[in-house]
């Protein structure tokens, strides 16, 4: 096979930092390739420079054998090279057609529908996509706007497309579904670039570029290899995953949440009838594709955002009107889903985001002032016992990497939370290390006897770490399922709605 | 009151209202396109100030109103250079830069009428005058209210169904469009997002130079200050009482129109009412609209927000 794209030696600094060092790479034509590396490997700084969006400082980019200089990402495209991102870049009022043919090339001043929909029907039967072409993007699931974009791309041209984290926001099913669809462009000849942290994506391409801090550790045919083998390539050594002690079961009701609905800015229905128990040294997981009523019901939780009906209650004691004060008062930890707008103040240092909520407490203060001696011997204490690495405690969590942003935040809240750990997302956006210490945190919480409600959107590992998991769709609990008695594809199934696939009699 | 509704009064009324929103058409129609673009040009209210004086300077010296329409444009085109640098290039906060226009045009118009007349009398010009169209003009009731007029207005009948056209049946339309919603979209394909909101601006001001010169041209023989009086803040209200569709707006600026025409009636029947009270009614209605319209499903998602690549 002969190769469409050949990355000789290609260097990308951003300041001090080498993102990207002699990387080499080629891809074939017709091959699903798929460019596997934890956070910051320089997965995207690569694919950045494949499609035009940085500059390359040095090596040489060839196309079809020519050497290309691309300077935007119109250029690549005019190229053939289409970037599918992770966030599609769609006009939610216009249908799928215009969305397509917006700003194409073709000749005269009249839109020319008519031809514009046979050619883009023709794509759509080569690829196996079936989609209305008449309706607009609002009304359509995630997983068919990640298919107008791929046919954004094709419309143009494109001969390789590069996909930045495509299952990102889809159920499994909606990933099975792209699968195959990438399956039949490859069969077309197409190449496809693939941006993935998941196993399970990575063993459905043909080859995999491992990335780790900017090199390129290896490429290999993944028909030759293990998920094991490239997980161990992409960390550097092995990782012992976490799972949850069978020893420890879960013993006394902690939180029990009554019929709880919420309403969202537009008055609409974002949380309907929620009912659920967490009880002392259990896990209960929150599966769900994100929107559908998790970051609310964490909210209604910690007291900002209104109850429009229902109620909960800590330990047997219902919660009535809940402040956010009282709840944390109460002995409630919280990890919110954007550790750096709600979780931490970026500017502040470690020391100060360690006391934040907790500035007013005796602990840190003397009369009025912060006790800034005690304000350090505590930021000295947490750093050490959760590897926090920084430079010192004053500079701002900011400039910290997600993983250690994190740990700060783990710090804070475990030292208040006495009974409840409520976690949205907690390991979103970390490599498989960084996770796993999380994780570890958590299951440690489990064993001392906390009560934990754990969102996630990495289903694997909720199936792991779970004692049960409610399945959030539209505002609602679908169903409330043992990881045990459950498949990925049940799961999933539940996600898009659909809860005939409930194992019956579960509470 | 009930003798407006009769006859002769009536067909004077309905032809009021028909003279009276046809300039705006102008307006509206450059101003939709300019906003469906992304950009929230608020100067509809200056532009159409400085059509006028300009249009009024041209016709009183050289006599020709088709030639004060030219120049009128052309220097509205001119002046809608300042928008788009302070809003594209600049990327300021584009309501500011109207608000800022609108005053600098107050100004600016009044030095010119001053300088201008310089101590004599304001001299007066002949404008556009109406031209019945021959037969059409004879069909009872229509023929006064709709083929008696100025041949500017029949033209404005035709302009929104051209912008219509624009913007949904050709690709640069449906390209402008795309800007106002989401100009990454463009962007990514190649396509320059600032030179089709600065053309979109450009279009906009010579639209609304249009209507205030034949507001001067074709209704009045001098110019004076307050030519416009806020009918170019009707405008901006007017589309989005429309939401943002050609024919609503056109209905939006029809309605505006037609309480105005009932205040001037109101006047020479001399009902015992305040006439000031009727004069007050289209702004009255704005305010109505405003309110009592939530609708805005149709306001283009990426306007008022200066585009950035990140």
């Amino acid at each position: 096979m002969e190769d469409l794209l050949n990355v000789q030696n290609l260097t990308k600094r951003f300041g001090s930092v080498i993102a990207n060092d002699g990387v080499n790479l080629d891809i074939r034509k017709g091959e699903i390739h798929c460019l596997f590396g934890e956070n910051g490997a320089g997965k995207s700084t690569l694919s950045s420079c494949l499609y035009g969006y940085y500059k390359a400082d040095s090596g040489e980019i060839r196309f079809k054998g020519e050497v290309v200089e691309l300077s935007s990402p119109a250029d690549a495209l005019r190229l053939g090279i289409g970037m599918v991102h992770q966030h599609f870049v769609l006009v939610s009022n216009f249908t799928v057609l215009e969305n397509i043919i917006v700003g194409s090339a073709d000749v005269g001043l009249l839109l020319r529908k008519a031809d514009a929909r046979r050619r883009v029907l023709g794509l759509c039967r080569d690829c196996g996509i079936d989609i209305d072409l008449d309706r607009e993007i609002w009304q359509l699931s995630v997983g068919e706007q990640q298919w107008v974009e791929i046919l954004k791309a094709l419309y143009f041209g494109a001969e390789l497309l590069i996909l930045d984290e495509p299952t990102a926001v889809l159920t499994p099913q909606q990933s099975d579904q792209l699968f195959v669809i990438l399956d039949g462009m490859r069969k077309r000849g197409l190449s496809i670039v693939l941006i993935s942290h998941k196993l399970r994506e990575v063993m459905q391409s043909d080859r995999v570029t491992i990335l780790r801090k900017g090199k390129v550790v290896a490429t290999v045919d993944t028909a030759n290899t293990t998920a094991e083998a490239i997980t161990a390539l992409m960390v550097g050594h092995k990782v012992t995953k976490n799972v949850r002690d069978n020893s420890v079961t879960p013993a006394g009701e902690i939180l029990s949440v009554e019929k709880v609905s919420a309403v969202g800015e537009w008055g609409e229905d974002v949380l309907k009838d929620v009912t659920f128990t967490v009880a002392a040294n259990e896990v209960l997981g929150l599966a769900g594709v994100a929107g559908n009523g998790q970051k609310e019901l964490f909210e209604v939780l910690m007291g900002v955002r209104a109850l429009q009906s229902g109620g909960f209650s800590l330990e047997g004691s219902p919660v009535t009107a809940p402040t956010s004060r009282q709840i944390l008062d109460s002995g409630v930890g919280f990890i919110p889903d954007d550790r750096f707008l709600e979780g931490l103040i970026p500017e502040f240092g470690t020391a100060e985001n360690l006391v934040l909520g907790w500035q007013r407490s005796p602990e840190y203060c003397r009369g009025p002032f912060l006790d800034r001696r005690k304000l350090a011997e505590l930021a000295r204490r947490k750093i050490d016992e959760y590897k926090v690495a920084t430079a010192s405690a004053d500079l701002p969590v900011e400039r910290l990497s997600g993983g250690n942003a994190q740990r700060v935040i783990l710090a804070r809240e475990f030292q208040h939370a006495r009974r409840l750990l409520l976690a949205n997302q907690p390991t979103r956006g970390l490599d498989v290390a960084a996770s796993e210490f999380v994780y570890e945190k958590i299951l440690e919480k489990r064993a001392a006897g906390f009560a934990i409600l754990l969102a996630s959107e990495e289903l694997e590992d909720l199936l792991r770490l779970c004692d049960r998991i409610a399945v959030m769709f539209k505002g609602r609990i679908m169903g409330i399922v043992r990881p045990e008695e459950t498949s990925l594809l049940e799961l999933g199934m539940m996600m898009a709605g659909d809860a005939s696939q409930l194992t019956q009699g579960i509470q | 009151m009930l003798e407006l509704l009769q006859g002769p009064l009536l067909i004077s009324l309905l032809a009021a209202m028909v003279r009276i929103a046809t300039p705006l058409l102008f307006s509206a129609m450059g101003e939709l396109v300019t906003q469906r673009a992304g950009i929230w040009n608020i100067a509809v209210e200056g532009t159409m100030l400085i059509g006028a004086i300009v249009a009024y300077m041209v016709a009183s010296t050289t006599g020709s109103p088709w030639l004060a329409l030219a120049i009128a444009i052309l220097a509205c085109a001119a002046s809608s250079l300042i928008m788009s640098f302070v809003t594209i290039v600049l990327k300021a906060e584009q309501f500011v830069a109207g608000l800022a226009l609108n005053l600098l045009a107050s100004g600016v118009t009044l030095f010119w009428f001053q300088a201008y007349i310089g101590g004599r009398e304001a001299p007066t010009f002949i404008g556009f005058d109406q031209v019945p169209i021959p037969y059409l003009s004879d069909i009872p009731i229509l023929g006064p209210v709709l083929f008696s007029q100025r041949l500017l207005t029949y033209v404005s009948f035709l302009v929104p169904i051209l912008v219509w056209f624009f913007l949904y049946r050709t690709k640069y339309g449906l390209e402008v469009r795309c800007v106002g919603e989401n100009p990454k979209a463009l962007d990514v394909k190649g396509l320059h997002v600032g030179l089709r909101q600065c053309l979109a601006i450009m279009f906009g001001s010579m639209m609304s130079g249009f209507g205030g010169a034949f507001l001067m041209l074709g209704y009045s023989d001098k110019f004076v200050p307050d030519l416009i009086a806020g009918r170019g803040w009707l405008v901006v209200v007017a589309i989005i009482a429309g939401n943002w569709m050609p024919f609503r707006i056109v209905g939006a600026i029809f309605i505006f129109a037609f309480l105005e025409a009932l205040g001037i009636h109101a006047q020479v029947v001399g009902i015992p009412v305040p006439h000031q009270l009727f004069l007050v009614l289209p702004y009255v209605a704005s305010l109505v609209l405003l309110a009592g319209l939530r609708s805005r499903t149709h306001q283009p998602v990426a306007l008022g927000i200066p585009y950035n690549r990140e």
